[in-house]
Order: structure tokens, then sequence, then C-alpha cells
């Protein structure tokens, strides 16, 4: 059986229809599973991807870049290959990309979680031949309560400071993380403030119909004006500038996968540590690749070598491949710095 | 337990000492008194004795949460904390009960020591399938032991100090020694003094390392100084007929030093030294390593009291004729060391000498001999200040001589535990011996977080092997490694080892063939040996 999809050292190749999805070398043709910076690089000729990264990539790889983009379930024929985008729930616009010849299926999965955030469009088991998956949170300590417990807990924070006259200031990428974050807060305990790269996201997003609540530009923030109580979204890359000065005083938070042990959390230096995850947490990885009723399955980023040995201990015909995806906070906040 | 638990997370939480003290006296107004009292034993350093082993939790929670052990091991590799990796695995509790109260757990665990081990495991399964969160975690600890939270003693004691009205110093005081939470009141352990606890040590004052120049101290007039020792801390209590000699960590050394303990015991009633505890034979210090074989026995035999015979280099007095002289000034406790000295000849009790200088340059030149000496450098004391007790600036001022150092290759490199888990921290060097490269010491501080995250992207991306935890890393970085001292060591590869290494700066300017060679390295080995 010859293999639909291989890993070349320009990325994940499909030879049958000369594209590759998500490379991260420069090519022709590149398949986008979602806009993050390891999955949707820099130069590539010409780029394919769901329809709501229309603004999103635009905004974050030139205004220029040749794109195709389509919608959810549509399919399309490259080379008598059918290719289709299926929502992977992991941020807006993020898809599974489905592989199709000659009666063999497989799935590459990009990045993606199972609970439904209820921005994203939500997860979408594929029933496929071979699975490709991502396994950033591919250990058993890593499970993840409803993210209704964690917005209360934010908000609760948020609460809290805004009695005792503080700001807050929480951490999350620019992208996904921080609309996400945006649509659990409760706006009327104060109002909130956002990074310019978030504005830009929400912007881009908001052009393609998601709904957002209001935010304020941090570059208006004036303490006359709003006195403290306030909420201020910012990329973990723009953490230490010169901007929070003038939000003091203020208690600081991140929201992460990582955060959920103790000390990933210390090491911040934060004062808190919200466990809010875009990617799959390892029950959820589990239930996905169940799902998908795979015959094989290949882990690419994240604890490979566990997850595949775990998975091939239940019986799962399991590998890994050498990627350069990055899974949470690798790519996620290496962009925000770039 | 509850309580406890959110006592817990908002210190965990906090990187302020003001909320932190906040939440400790919230504590301590609301706990139960049995409560409040287990709490301060346990931030103060007092862990219940360990009932379980912990490669039966392990076991038991591979069971119950249908993990295999490499699985497991891994998690707790990745944790770096057996208590909360065990918290993470657990299955969520499936039904939720009132949790007791701190002590009334602790009581329970400290009964296990009477139970068998089905019995210790039906205790332990039942309090996981109850508890939940902070709380699971929480109850993990109480069995494991270690209770490292990020708030000192020092706080705990501040919090006491506003809560009960009374003094600091007082409070500071009280905790020190041994006491048993489930034997008294927090009441009665801030009552207890000398008279009611003969063993009772006073809290040490610790010496901050000189950062100015030793010029900007002032007059030399107002200093005494004394070579620092390269020893152990101790403090010697003779009262009630009974020697009861404590190290700085507040450990009984009785019995690892009888000799010391029976030579001193002629010592008057109501006496408390402060001062050095080394291995002395005829008159002559021997070396930290000397020491060292000695703190390892736990009952020295005989032979060895007599070939490694232990001495206090005695440098304070804190108390004469049962008065405490804490308050009295340097000078003052000073002469009457001096006198008390001088009427208790032993050659188990030395007095640590004054140095005589005229100027801070005589003063430099002293430093310089230290490590002749087998002295770590100075202390400094201002002759009009009281005994203080913690680590505070001003009064005591410690001037180590220079450390040594030399270019080393990153070869080896582990993941750290508690708040450096799942990055590369523990590092292992080496230096040439030929055309190879041959390991000498490990490694763990001296690089900033920045550093360290550098370094650990670069192992990750630059791993040959992996045996275990420990990678192979290739040769390309080198790193100044500082280091107190070195002997000959037929136990590591270099064949010597060397004292208290740690990093001292990343060299970037150096290439992997421009680090130092094993030769180098023991051309610094102390002529004599």
């Amino acid at each position: 059986m010859s293999h639909l999809l291989e890993f070349r050292p320009e990325g994940m190749y499909c030879a049958a229809a000369d594209v590759y999805i998500d490379p991260w070398r420069k090519v022709h043709k590149a398949l986008i599973t979602h806009a993050h910076a390891d999955h949707a690089r820099w130069g590539q000729r010409h780029y394919i991807a769901q329809e709501h990264n229309e603004h999103v990539m635009r905004a974050r790889l030139g205004k220029d870049i040749s794109l195709q983009t389509v919608a959810y379930g549509e399919a399309l024929h490259i080379n008598g290959v059918r290719f289709s985008w299926h929502p992977a729930g992991h941020i807006p616009g993020s898809a599974q990309i489905r592989v199709e010849h000659k009666g063999e299926v497989w799935v590459a999965s990009g990045d993606y979680k199972v609970e439904n955030d209820g921005l994203s469009p939500a997860f979408e088991p594929i029933a496929c031949h071979t699975f490709i998956t991502e396994c950033t949170f591919g250990m058993p300590i890593y499970r993840w309560e409803p993210q209704a417990l964690r917005f209360e807990e934010i908000n609760q924070w948020w609460t809290e400071a805004a009695a005792t006259g503080k700001n807050c200031v929480l951490f999350g990428y620019s992208l996904g993380k921080a609309q996400r974050l945006l649509s659990g807060l409760n706006p009327s305990i104060g109002p909130i403030f956002v990074h310019p790269s978030i504005a830009q996201m929400n912007d881009a997003l908001a052009a393609v119909g998601f709904q957002l609540p209001a935010t304020l530009p941090l570059s208006s923030y004036n303490r006359s004006v709003h006195g403290t109580g306030a909420m201020v979204l910012a990329p973990p890359g723009a953490a230490e500038g010169s901007w929070q000065k003038k939000l003091e005083p203020y208690t600081d938070a991140t929201a992460s996968g990582w955060v959920q042990v103790r000390g990933n959390r210390r090491r911040q230096s934060l004062d808190r540590g919200f466990v809010i995850s875009d990617h799959a947490d390892y029950p959820g990885l589990l239930q996905a690749i169940s799902a998908t009723g795979a015959e094989k399955v290949i882990c690419t980023h994240g604890f490979t070598a566990l997850f595949s040995r775990q998975l091939r201990e239940m019986g799962i015909a399991a590998q890994e491949e050498r990627t350069l995806f990055m899974g949470e906070g690798g790519a996620d906040a290496q962009e925000e710095e770039a | 337990m509850k309580s406890f638990a959110q006592l817990f997370e908002a210190l965990d939480r906090s990187n302020s000492n003001l909320t932190k003290v906040a939440a400790l006296e919230h504590y301590l107004h609301t706990a139960v008194p049995e409560d409040a009292i287990w709490m301060v034993a346990l931030f103060s350093g007092r862990r219940p004795k360990r009932q379980i082993n912990s490669s039966l939790l392990q076991q038991w929670a591979a069971e119950v949460s249908g993990l295999s052990d490499w699985m497991l091991a891994e998690c707790y590799q990745q944790v770096g904390d057996l208590a909360e990796t065990l918290a993470l695995l657990l299955p969520s509790p499936s039904q939720t009960q009132q949790s007791p109260q701190l002590h009334q757990l602790l009581q329970l665990i400290q009964q296990l020591q009477y139970a068998n081990e089905a019995e210790k495991k039906a205790f332990v399964l039942q309090y996981w399938s109850q508890l939940a969160g902070t709380e699971r975690f929480l109850f993990n600890k109480l069995l494991t032991g270690g209770f490292r939270v990020g708030v000192s003693e020092k706080l705990v004691a501040k919090a006491l100090a506003k809560v009960h009205q009374i003094d600091e110093a007082a409070v500071a005081y009280a905790l020190t020694g041994k006491w048993q939470p489930d034997q008294m009141t927090l009441v009665q352990l801030l009552a207890v003094d000398a008279a009611s606890d003969a063993s009772k040590p006073y809290p040490f004052f610790l010496a901050y390392p000189l950062e100015q120049a030793v010029a900007d101290l002032g007059a030399t007039g107002d200093w005494q100084a004394e070579w620092k020792w390269d020893g152990i801390r101790a403090q010697l209590i003779k009262r009630s007929d009974a020697v009861y000699l404590w190290s700085r960590g507040e450990e009984l050394l009785n019995e690892q030093f009888p000799d010391l303990c029976e030579a001193l015991s002629g010592l008057p009633n109501g006496t408390v030294l402060d001062g050095e505890l080394l291995c002395v034979e005829n008159g002559q210090i021997l070396s930290f390593n000397v020491l060292q074989q000695r703190l390892g026995r736990k009952k020295p035999s005989k032979k060895m009291q007599q070939t490694l015979p232990a001495a206090l280099m005695a440098y304070d007095l804190l108390e004469l004729g049962g008065q405490d002289l804490r308050s009295l000034p340097l000078h003052q406790r000073r002469q009457q060391l001096e006198q008390l000295l001088a009427e208790h000849a032993s050659p188990a009790l030395l007095l640590s000498e004054s140095l005589a200088f005229e100027d801070w340059q005589q003063l430099t030149d002293f430093r310089e001999q230290g490590r002749a000496q087998l002295a770590e450098g100075l202390m400094l004391k201002r002759l009009e200040a009281p005994y203080e007790q913690g680590r505070k600036k001003g009064s005591w001022w410690k001037w180590k001589v220079a450390p040594l150092s030399i270019d080393a290759v990153l070869l080896y490199a582990q993941k750290g535990h508690g708040r450096r888990a799942n990055l590369f921290t523990d590092y292992t060097f080496a230096l040439w011996e030929g055309t190879q490269l041959v390991t000498f010491a490990k490694a763990y501080s001296g690089l900033t977080d920045k550093e360290i995250k550098a370094v650990d992207t670069f192992i990750k991306a630059n791993t040959l092997e992996k045996f275990g935890p420990v990678r192979t890393v290739k040769p390309e970085l080198v790193f100044e490694i500082a280091f107190e001292g070195l002997q000959p060591s037929n136990r590591h590869k270099a064949g010597v080892a060397v004292r208290f290494p740690r990093i001292l700066r990343w060299r970037h300017d150096k290439t992997v063939d421009q680090a130092n060679h094993l030769t180098d390295l023991k051309a610094l080995l102390p002529a004599s040996l």
C-alpha cells in the first residue's frame, strides 16, 4: 500500500496530488489546517485554507498572498485526489484536512480540541484509515475540566481584583485563545482592553462573521477616565512591556494547558494560571483517535514517543514522525514575539 | 482540610509577602486551634513521620488509574513532585464528601504506623476517592512528607506575632527546637522558654555576603574579624545537667557527636554557645571532607571518635548563668566568652580567634590566606551589635575568598524538579584529557531564567543519546564553573572532587577546544596533598 501522505523535509506531502499540508519550507501549493505560524508559514507560492481564514491569513502573511478558500465539507479535487476541510475545534477557522484517493482516506488533523468552546465550530470526528494527530498534551496528567468552570474562576479573579482597586492583565495568544477568553469574560464586571495584535485578529474574525464582545484599544486606557477594575488581554510575547506600567496596580495571569502542573505555573511568575487550552487533553486525544476508527495513527508533535507507545499498548498501530509543529506555547508564543 | 487547602492556594498564588502574611493571619484567626498549630508545624519544616513508602503509593495509583508503571514514571518525571503527580493522575472522586479537619487527618495518618499494608491501602484509596484538587494534592503531601510552599518560617512568625500580639523575636524563639504539634496548643508553644524546655535553642543569627567594598564598612575599630570556618554551624546548650548540640537546621546532633557532648558536659548549667562544628586533631583543623565522614554516621564508632575527633570553635556566647545575653553588644559577649573558655579549657572547645588588623588592606591580605587556613574567608561583626536573629543585613557580614574556577564543557543534562520540572536544568560538565572529555562536576544553579531557557532549547535540539532521564548533549557550550575547593578522589572519574560547584557564567566567547584540561584542574590541588 502506498502512502497517501509522506513526511518530507518540506513537510507533509501528497504525491498523488503534488501538494503539501502545512509545509515548513517554501513550496508551490500549501494546504493549510489553521493560521498559527507553525502551520501557516510565510512565503508559500499558493495557499488553500478554510474560508474563515481569509482575513486572518492575509493580516499575518501579507495582503497579497495567493489564497484560495473553501467551506467546511466542500470537496476540492486535485489530480484525482479529493480534499476536504472539517472543523478541528482548535481556533476559529481551524480544520482537519481529509484526503481521499482510490478508496483510501487519511486525515491530517493539525491542532485540535474536542471540547466545544462555543466560538470555533466543534471538532468533528472523521472516519479514516490513517489519522495524523498532534499530542501536545499526550500525557495523562493533562486533563481539562469544562471551560465553564475556568471562566467562572477568571471572572471571580476579575471581580476580586476590581473590588480591591486593581486591574487584570490576562495573557493568551492573539489568534484563538484571546477570542475564546473574550467570549467567556463577563463584560458587566468592567471594561475590556486588548493589545493591538489581538485587536487585529478580532477585526479579521469579525469580518467573516464571528461575534465578539466590545473591546477598547489598550492605548486608550487612561486611569483618570477608566479607573481600575479593567481587564486587559495581551499575548504572552508582549509580557514585561512598558505598557504594563500604566496599569498598576494590577494582577496578572496566563491561560494555558501547561499551568496544570504547579511547577510550570510558578515558573511564569504570574499571580494566577488558568488551565485553558485549545489543544485536546489526554482523554480528548484518545477519544478523538478512537472515533476515527483509524488502523494507523501518526503522532507529529508533543509527547510523541510516550503517546505512540501508549497507543501501541492499546493495540493501535502508532508511530511518530518528526515535524516542526510546536503546539501550545511553542509557535503560539514565538509568533507573538516575532 | 478545606480551609487549609484554601490557605495553601492563597499562598501558592501570591508573590507578595504582605498577602501571604494576611492569608496566614486569616487562617490563624479562623482555624480550630488543633489545626492552627499543625499549620505552623508544617510550614516551619516539621512534618509527620512517613508511614507509607512512595513506591507503594505509586503502585496503588497505577492500579486505580489503570496506567502502566512506565507512564506513571514518565508523568512523575514531567511533574517533578510525586504528591502532585498522583493527584493529577487519579480518577476524579466518585463521591465528594466533607473532608476531615487537618489535625484529624494527620492523626489518622500517624495511626497508620500500627496498620498493616492492606489497611494502609484501604485508607489511602478511601481518601483518594473522596478528595479532589488541592485537597487531594495536600493529602498526598502529608503522606509523602516535604512541605515546601514558598512561605518561609519568618512569614509564619510574622503572622503569629500579629495574631497573638507578641514580639516577632519571641515567636521565632518559640518555633525553634523540637516540639510536637499534637501535644500542645499554640498558646502553650508560644509560652515555652528555657525554664520549661531546657533543650530550646535560640534562633541563629545569619550573615549576609559582603557585596560592597570592605572599606565602606567604616572605621576598622568598629569591627571584629574572624576566620569563616569551614564546618557546620552549631549551637551548644548546657542546661539542667544536660548537653544539647543543635545544627543550624535545628537537628539535634547529640547522637552523631557523643564525644563532643561528653567533653563539654563540664560547662556550667545555663550556658549557650554559638560556634562551628569541626574535626580537630592535635589543635589542627581537618578539612570539611573529614567532618563529612562523621556527619554521615548516625552513630560513630569509638575508633572514628578517636581518629576524627570533633570540636566546637566557639565564637559567641548567647547565655551564661541562665541569663540571655543576646541584647548585649558583641564586645561584652566576647569578653565573657573568653573568660568562660579560659576557665573551661578543653581540646574540644576552641576560641575563634579575633584577628588583629590595622587597616582594611591588611584584612584584605588576611582574606587571601583563607584557603591555606582551611577557612572559607572572613567574618566581619560589628562590635556594638547585639545578637540578632535570622538573616539580616548590617551587623554581620561574610566575606568569602574568591572561588576557584575553570572553563568546562556541558556534556549531560537532566530535567529539574519543582519549579524547574520539564526544563533541562541539571548539568554535568567535563574537561579535556587528551582528546577525551572527562566529567568532573554537576551543577544546578547560577544561570538566569532566560539563560536556562536558551540552554534548554539547545539541549532539546542537540541531544545525541538518551539514557533514561539523562541526555548526552553535543559538546558545544562552555561554562565557567566556580567551586570552593578540591581534593583527590577515587570515586570520581576525573580523580578529583570539587566542592560546591556552580555555574559562574556562560562563556559564549569560548569554543569547546578552548575549555580547560583536567591537568589545569589538578594543578589547583593543595600542594600538601
